[in-house]
């Protein structure tokens, strides 16, 4: 493949010139955007993408396709940016589905102001995580709003992804009895983002979780050829996602609050705000529902990639009059864990 | 977690709660004629839901949940003023998170920031000062609010801001006091009560004296409660211990953070800023005398009241309560949540219409979101 030309940029910061359809848009996409993103595979600078559906399309797979708009503040934070999380945020949700996720799009919303050399460090950041999950950014989109109509930047992307035949993960397969896993240690995006902000005043070494999780579900598909379903974590925390699966399941999900996986900063950190670790957002945890005879096989594949060396299972689906999640807390009792309701507020006191 | 575990062992709780049992059946507490222990702060409410005390403990007993939540407390009209405030050119609105979502008659904190006021969720008062000290063009204006608890520090900001000399900041003061509406409570010939578990908190500024009348006047034990389980199931035991002894006497569960005459540091700052109030409307509760506090007047140029002519200084009458609410009644220990018309229905956490199901706090709340108790869909 011949290689074109790759206009560069002369200015430091985005202007609403960067907008107008002109040269200096061409310079902005083909320096920040095209040079990073590029891939033989999927051709150049046509107005779309056109993609090989491949072998398992042919073979009667789906494709899965999905989106997702990022619009964290602030854009670095530990472990993670903005583009790690437009990339892997789209891959999740697919993976989670059981899709192997193949393409991606990127669209940019730029404020006025934003600062070049910070885009291109994002445009790399979301490379590197995609050659890490495996997928390619295959098609984009940039434009620019005066100062003040968005922060700094904010990325939608889309993904598609291939189910092979037979693939039929859904919440509403939850039987009596099947086990709930989940991939690590929980709450640390939510804390690292509320951190970042700066407003607590709280020092710690906390950092976001934020992972691609389509090898993990692969490898738990393969080794729990029954796994009924997974969901991502993210906002809204593990607590969101279980009693969405409660309640497509129909069942009731009893947690073991001994179980939870979590690290001794995280609970401090909840201790001192008044939050609950089961709420705080994820950005690399799913969590699984495979039948009790396959929890150990599923256990085993994903401990044995590295965004699953900590799962562990942490409760059980039952049959029960009303579909909830409930907890048996460390202390002996009992208690509902609920949808959570807005966002999560500190208390006073 | 060091510190927090040991506070929440199940073994200890094991024997804690068989003594309770011993004691309730002691003290005559059976499934038909319960004895009734009120805790009075909303985060022993909190606790209680949470680890799920309320279904461990014998059925002879039941917990009374008390008018301790600072935001359930607040009154409609005073959320009115606090949005007024927010809605005046140049001001920015601190406030603490919770209070964002409390209804008022017109809107909440929350949708007026949503159509444009600028409202900050500050998370100590120091932080709304230095807010007035960047914005040296702007009016910041704290919201106060909470028990004695929370009283120092909103002092401690405000002489800052007097020794400063910083004249665009105010305070919007709805600091309350615990013991009043205690007297309050007793007072009221429907009560039942036949203990309480005090505030631990509060307690460690104000001490333990302040509740001498409850044992004095009214002839009721009282034990000062810390906030973890273990806490909260040892002054049950010891509430019970007295009721069967035949005592009425205030104790000190938490003496590990409680002292027995308060922080005199704290209540130097709090008498300094602050004066009791005439009288100060409580949600669900009504006017209760001395039940609040309002700044002094030499520090007048920092009252928001003064300065935005809002609240007491426009001799305001008490806020109307939503009607049907009975959020009154609960906080009396009257009826359970699950009896009040409103609960469940219009009446939730994503649409709260009382006081009570407002923060995670208030009962309501708390029952709805650990208790599952619901009315039927």
């Amino acid at each position: 493949m011949n290689k074109p030309y790759i206009h560069k940029i002369t200015s430091k910061t985005v202007t609403m010139a960067h907008g107008g359809g002109g040269k200096a848009m061409r310079d902005l996409i083909e320096d920040v955007f095209v040079s990073r993103f590029r891939n033989p595979e999927t051709g150049d600078m046509e107005d779309q993408a056109r993609l090989d559906p491949g072998d398992l399309i042919r073979a009667g797979g789906r494709l899965a396709f999905t989106t997702d708009g990022f619009v964290v503040d602030p854009l670095e934070f530990p472990g993670g940016d903005i583009g790690k999380l437009a990339v892997w945020g789209t891959v999740n949700d697919l993976a989670v589905g059981g899709a192997v996720p193949k393409w991606l799009s990127a669209a940019f919303i730029i404020e006025e102001g934003m600062d070049i050399e910070h885009l291109r460090a994002i445009a790399q950041s979301m490379r590197d995580a995609a050659d890490r999950a495996g997928v390619a950014i295959v098609t984009g989109d940039t434009k620019v709003v005066p100062r003040g109509a968005a922060d700094k930047v904010f990325i939608t992307t889309a993904g598609v992804g291939v189910i092979a035949p037979g693939v039929e993960l859904a919440a509403s397969k939850v039987q009596p009895g099947d086990v709930a896993i989940v991939n690590g240690f929980l709450g640390h995006h939510g804390a690292t983002i509320l951190q970042a902000r700066g407003d607590m005043q709280l020092e710690s070494d906390i950092i976001s979780d934020c992972a691609p999780l389509n090898a993990l579900m692969q490898a738990a598909m393969r080794a729990a050829p029954n796994l009924r379903c997974a969901r991502d974590a993210t906002r809204g925390g593990l607590a969101s996602a279980l009693n969405e699966i409660a309640a497509a399941s129909n069942l009731i999900i009893r947690l073991d609050e001994q179980a939870l996986p979590l690290k001794a900063d995280i609970r401090g950190f909840c201790e001192i705000l008044g939050f609950d670790p089961l709420y705080l957002a994820n950005e690399g945890r799913l969590v699984l529902f495979v039948p009790p005879s396959e929890a150990e096989a599923a256990l085993g594949a994903m401990r044995s990639v590295p965004e699953g060396v900590d799962s562990v299972i942490i409760g059980q689906a039952h049959s029960g009059k009303t579909p909830r999640v409930e907890m048996r807390t460390t202390f002996g009792g009992t208690r509902i864990v609920d949808m959570l309701v807005g966002e999560q507020l500190p208390r006073i006191c | 977690m060091k510190y927090l575990d040991e506070f929440r062992d199940p073994e200890l709780a094991g024997a804690l709660l068989d003594r309770i049992s011993r004691l309730v059946t002691e003290a005559g507490g059976t499934r038909e004629k319960p004895l009734y222990i009120m805790e009075i702060c909303g985060g022993h409410t909190h606790a209680i839901f949470r680890y799920g005390l309320d279904r461990m403990v014998p059925e002879g007993l039941e917990f009374i949940h008390g008018p301790g939540c600072p935001v359930c407390v607040l009154p409609m009209s005073r959320v009115d003023d606090c949005v007024d405030i927010a809605e005046r050119e140049g001001v920015i609105f601190c406030t603490f998170g919770d209070a964002m979502r409390v209804p008022g008659t017109r809107k909440s904190l929350m949708q007026a920031r949503a159509e444009g006021c600028d409202i900050r969720m500050v998370y100590s008062p120091l932080d709304a000062l230095a807010l007035a000290r960047r914005h040296p063009d702007r009016e910041v204006v704290f919201f106060g609010l909470g028990f004695e608890t929370t009283m120092p520090a909103t002092a401690v900001t405000l002489l800052r801001a007097h020794g400063e000399g910083v004249r665009n900041f105010t305070l919007f003061c709805n600091h309350v006091l615990v013991p009043p509406p205690i007297r309050a409570l007793l007072s009221d010939p429907d009560m039942r009560i036949d203990g309480f578990v005090g505030p631990g908190h509060v307690s460690m500024v104000i001490g333990n004296a302040p509740y001498n009348f409850v044992a004095d006047v009214f002839g009721k034990p009282l034990v000062v409660a810390g906030f973890e389980p273990l806490d909260l199931l040892q002054a049950v035991a010891m509430v019970l211990q007295q009721i069967v002894d035949g005592r009425a006497q205030i104790e000190n569960q938490y003496a590990r953070i409680v002292p027995e005459n308060g922080n005199p540091a704290a209540l130097k700052a709090i008498d300094t800023v602050f004066e009791v109030r005439a009288s100060f409307d409580w949600r669900g509760l009504g006017e209760i005398e001395n039940s609040g506090v309002k700044i002094r007047d030499a520090f007048r140029d920092f009252d928001a009241e003064v300065r935005f002519c809002v609240g007491y200084a426009l001799g305001e009458a008490s806020g109307r309560e939503p009607e049907g609410c009975r959020c009154g009644d609960v906080i009396k220990g009257q009826i359970k949540p699950l009896a009040c018309p409103k609960y469940g229905v219009e009446c939730r956490p994503e649409h709260p219409l009382g006081a009570l199901m407002v923060s995670s706090e208030g009962a309501c709340a708390a029952y709805f979101q650990y208790g599952g108790e619901r009315p039927a869909a």
